[in-house]
């Protein structure tokens, strides 16, 4: 225990008088009112699955709704102009039926190094739940997404989401999330507006997003 | 009804013009106007300067003067704000005068709230045939909310015309003694509400509180701009025998 | 914080920047332009003020309460395979992460924008124990190229137009491309390619947080351009400095503060990344990551009733651009990394107020209730700010000639009788003002009216005269 850490919680306790006991404090917190919406869409009276294919349009991602029968074909389609494809582990492997043979997919075992990653033109991958309020896609980077820096480093980056996969807003996103796991909410491309508050796209990240909604029909 | 008119320190002693005209208004309207001579200033000033203990006297003389009316109507909204939110803030720590605060302050009223929320009207009978933009003062519109309560009022009256003010809810830079203690943001404040004021393109700028009247005022005439200032309630006053 | 010593009060430091007309004009156009934009986002959201209150009473249980939530975060980071370090002071934080950066053996690190770092002056310390610290976000790059400071929260380089960015590039990166034209699109082109090889060297990041979920031990980083994703991923070494009044207490508050936070600042939906991490995650990221808790002032912030509110803050600068004061002064002028109306209230209660620019902040607003409108978390800023004044006064701050007239004034302005008198003596004042009515020149300190403005002239006689003259004195 450092002097440090016992000189803070001691000038908390001057401040703002002696901890509750944990329960006391929990319960305080579960009382607290929340009138806000956990939804700005009615999930049962909007196709949120469009809402969401509009709303991450607006921020100039690459939009396209297919089937999951268009879906080899759209994902060949959308990697056909890169040199090299990064694949994550767990992405499913029809998926990948369309590409051409000689396509160079490139798997991150072993681990790439940064700069070998800076080498590849883009990646593919899944995504664990998308927000249609925002237009929001969120990896948790599990099975089919890849560890973070493979979603970063390519310029490039297809993402695929499942009809199902989209919740209305942030409140049911966050549900269906596990906080022990790392996760990167993306809502297009790069940007900054630190020049004159002029917005230019394409800074770091990916400056290429590109996102296909599978649905089972269209 | 029987109002007790709470005219302010800054009216009182430069605007008069304004207090009469609240009392031709209120009386031509049918009510009997009082004005309590125990009556001196609200408070404002001190209180946001940091001169509580000051200000706190004028808290007391201000429950003293109005406790007997059944309403209190004030030609400034910063004053009425000043009695409604921070008169129980003065008078904190002592029980009878805090008693007597919280009963007085729900029948403190500014002008324009009290004609159109009170006496639930908006046609006051009043003649004007100018070209007038309206200004709504921090307090008016943060503080006391009166919403477009003036704005109902001033399209009531017969022959004026109403034109926008741009960027209307942008303060005007008055803001009590930031006028003087840092003038030259006051002042680039003042410039850009007369030149929203110019584009406008009104003879007459209109607002309920003389303090911002006064600030904007003043730079209108510095700059011979040929615009003049109005409070509301001179002009809801006017009238074909005025 | 060093580079901010010996700032002048803010009158002086207002008078200048209020004359510069090329920041007047850059300063206009962004605040005007983003506000318009933030009033289109919140204006989406019907639930908007619901979304607010919920905000403010989840921060000031928080805050109620930090005695249970921190350690409950430093236990559930500590799961998560993090260490946890606690800095009392500017000094003791500098010191934790200089060390941390020992350890890892490097002599430079990249930086993700921190409020708290630049409010520790980490990259000065880091400098002088022989650490590079390189700024990776846009505008705070441009700032430090420019040997400069940063003026408002969320766009650090607003008081810089495309020229003056186009020349800082073309004179301080050695690898701008040649011909580096003003051309924005260019000008961040140029800015990518200089700090790509950086972040892809880097062994070692720093970054702040804007939110620390104590129930799950997860920090959030919400940004825009992907350095922050670059400086919190790539390195195997993490050090997030964090303020102890970011803390929440469950995952599910990302609901509130997330929907807040974006419309509040960008003006967006959602702003293009946030990254959310637990501790250490094997095989994902840095391998090593050190939380330190920063107090620096904090905790004399969160002892003061009224001015705690304060802490709910979560840095979206919305009061800023609507501030008018901020409009033309811009942020320099606050003397502080927190400018503007949020500042104005907490760089006094962090710093204390014994410099002359913190004791005059309290006075540098016209009390006009823009920000407090704006505020996602509903600080009343204009109340805090009145209450800093009272507290000047009381404790004597004030200089004797302004309590003498504060004291003779409030001695007249209580009594009818004295004020009576007193408006009978000014009547004589308005033969100053000959046939216009208007009086041109005031003596001082009223002088610095009449520098700018005319006076009215006073009336022949005042209301209270007239009514007695008219109507008696027996109401």
């Amino acid at each position: 225990m450092s002097a440090a850490r016992e000189e803070i919680l001691a000038r908390i306790r001057a401040a703002a008088g002696p901890a509750a006991a944990p329960a006391e404090v929990d319960a305080a917190y579960a009382a607290l009112p929340r009138p806000y919406r956990r939804a700005h869409h009615d999930p049962s009276a909007t196709d949120v699955v469009a809402l969401f294919a509009e709303r991450a349009a607006d921020y100039r991602a690459v939009v396209q709704r297919v089937t999951e029968g268009e879906l080899p074909a759209a994902v060949a389609a959308a990697v056909a102009p890169l040199a090299s494809v990064l694949i994550p582990d767990g992405l499913p492997e029809e998926w990948l039926a369309k590409l051409p043979p000689g396509a160079d997919l490139v798997r991150d075992e072993p681990p790439l190094s940064a700069t070998g990653l800076d080498q590849i033109s883009g990646v593919v991958t899944g995504c664990a739940v998308a927000i249609a309020e925002t237009g929001t896609i969120i990896l948790d980077h599990g099975p089919a997404q890849g560890r973070r820096a493979l979603t970063l480093v390519p310029d490039f980056h297809l993402v695929v989401v499942r009809a199902g996969q989209v919740a209305a807003d942030i409140a049911d996103a966050l549900a269906r999330l596990d906080p022990a796991r790392p996760h990167t909410l993306i809502s297009g491309p790069s940007a900054t507006s630190d020049i004159e508050l002029i917005r230019v796209e394409g800074v770091h990240g990916p400056r290429n997003l590109h996102i296909l909604i599978a649905s089972l029909s269209q | 009804m029987r109002i007790g008119l709470f005219v302010t320190c800054l009216t009182d002693t430069l605007f008069p013009d304004t207090g009469k005209a609240v009392v031709t208004l209120l009386e031509r309207l049918g009510h009997q106007v009082e004005f309590p001579m125990a009556q001196s200033c609200c408070g404002q000033m001190h209180f946001n300067t940091g001169y509580r203990r000051e200000a706190a006297p004028m808290a007391r003389g201000f429950a003293a003067a109005f406790g007997g009316y059944e309403a209190v109507v004030t030609p400034s909204a910063s004053c009425a704000a000043m009695v409604r939110e921070y008169h129980p803030v003065l008078a904190g720590g002592d029980a009878a005068l805090a008693r007597d605060v919280a009963a007085l302050t729900p029948r403190v009223h500014d002008l324009a709230t009290f004609l159109t929320g009170v006496l639930g009207v908006t046609d006051v009978g009043a003649y004007f045939p100018h070209r007038v933009t309206y200004h709504p003062t921090c307090h008016s519109l943060r503080l006391l909310r009166v919403g477009d309560a003036p704005l109902r009022l001033l399209r009531g009256v017969r022959g004026l015309e109403l034109v926008d003010l741009p960027e209307a809810e942008t303060c005007c830079g008055f803001g009590g003694t930031f006028a003087v203690k840092n003038p030259d943001v006051s002042a680039a404040m003042c410039a850009d509400k007369v030149a929203a004021i110019r584009q406008s393109r009104a003879e007459v700028v209109c607002a309920g509180d003389n303090s911002c009247l006064m600030h904007i005022g003043g730079a209108l005439s510095r700059m011979r701009t040929g615009v003049r200032t109005m409070h509301l309630a001179e002009i809801l006053a006017s009238g074909d025998a005025a | 914080m060093p580079t901010y010593l010996g700032m002048p009060a803010f009158p002086q430091a207002a008078k200048k920047a209020v004359a510069d007309s090329q920041l007047r004009r850059n300063l206009t156009h962004a605040t005007t332009a983003i506000r318009t934009k933030r009033a289109k986002a919140v204006g989406e959201l019907d639930d908007w003020e619901q979304l607010r209150q919920t905000a403010k009473a989840i921060k000031d249980h928080t805050l109620a309460n930090l005695g249970t939530y921190l350690p409950r975060l430093e236990e559930n980071v500590t799961k998560a395979g993090g260490r946890v370090h606690w800095a009392r002071d500017a000094a003791e934080a500098n010191a934790i992460v200089t060390d941390l950066v020992r350890q890892a053996g490097a002599d430079k690190v990249v930086k993700v924008k921190s409020m708290a770092t630049q409010e520790t002056g980490l990259n000065e310390a880091l400098a002088a124990a022989g650490i590079a610290a390189i700024e990776t976000d846009l505008a705070e790059l441009i700032v430090q190229l420019g040997h400069d400071r940063p003026s408002h929260i969320l766009v650090p380089a607003i008081h810089r137009n495309r020229a003056e960015i186009g020349e800082l590039f073309r004179r301080t990166m050695d690898d701008a491309p040649a011909g580096l034209t003003d051309d924005p699109p260019r000008l961040t082109a140029a800015a990518r390619q200089h700090l790509r090889s950086e972040f892809l060297a880097a062994t070692v990041g720093i970054s702040g947080a804007n939110f620390a979920i104590a129930g799950t031990g997860s920090l959030v980083v919400v940004e825009s351009e992907g350095n922050g994703r670059m400086c919190l991923t790539l390195p195997d070494t993490l050090i997030s400095v964090v303020g102890i009044e970011k803390v929440l207490p469950s995952w599910r508050d990302l609901e509130v503060f997330l929907a807040l936070l974006p419309r509040s600042s960008t003006a967006e939906r959602m702003n293009p990344y946030t990254t959310i991490w637990s501790g250490v995650t094997p095989g994902d990221g840095p391998q090593d990551f050190h939380l330190v808790l920063l107090d620096n002032g904090r905790t004399d912030t969160l002892a003061d009733a009224t001015g705690r509110q304060a802490l709910r803050c979560i840095r979206c600068s919305a009061c800023l651009n609507v501030c008018p004061v901020y409009e033309r002064t811009g942020g320099h002028a606050y003397g502080s990394p927190y400018p503007g109306p949020i500042g104005a209230i907490l760089s006094p209660q962090l710093r204390g107020v014994g410099s002359a620019i913190d004791a005059s902040l309290p006075f540098a607003s016209s009390l006009c209730g823009a920000c407090y409108e704006v505020c996602p978390v509903a600080i009343n800023i204009p109340e805090v700010l009145v209450e800093q004044r009272a507290r000047s006064v009381a404790d004597g701050q004030k200089h004797y000639s302004e309590r003498i007239v504060f004291g003779a004034s409030g001695y007249v302005l209580r009594s009818p009788r004295r004020l009576a008198a007193a408006q009978r003596v000014a009547s004589f004042g308005r033969h100053l003002a000959g046939r216009s009515g208007r009086i041109r020149r005031l003596p001082p300190p009223l002088s610095a009216w009449t520098d700018t403005r005319d006076a009215p002239a006073p009336p022949p006689e005042s209301f209270r005269a007239w009514w007695a003259r008219t109507r008696g004195t027996g109401q």
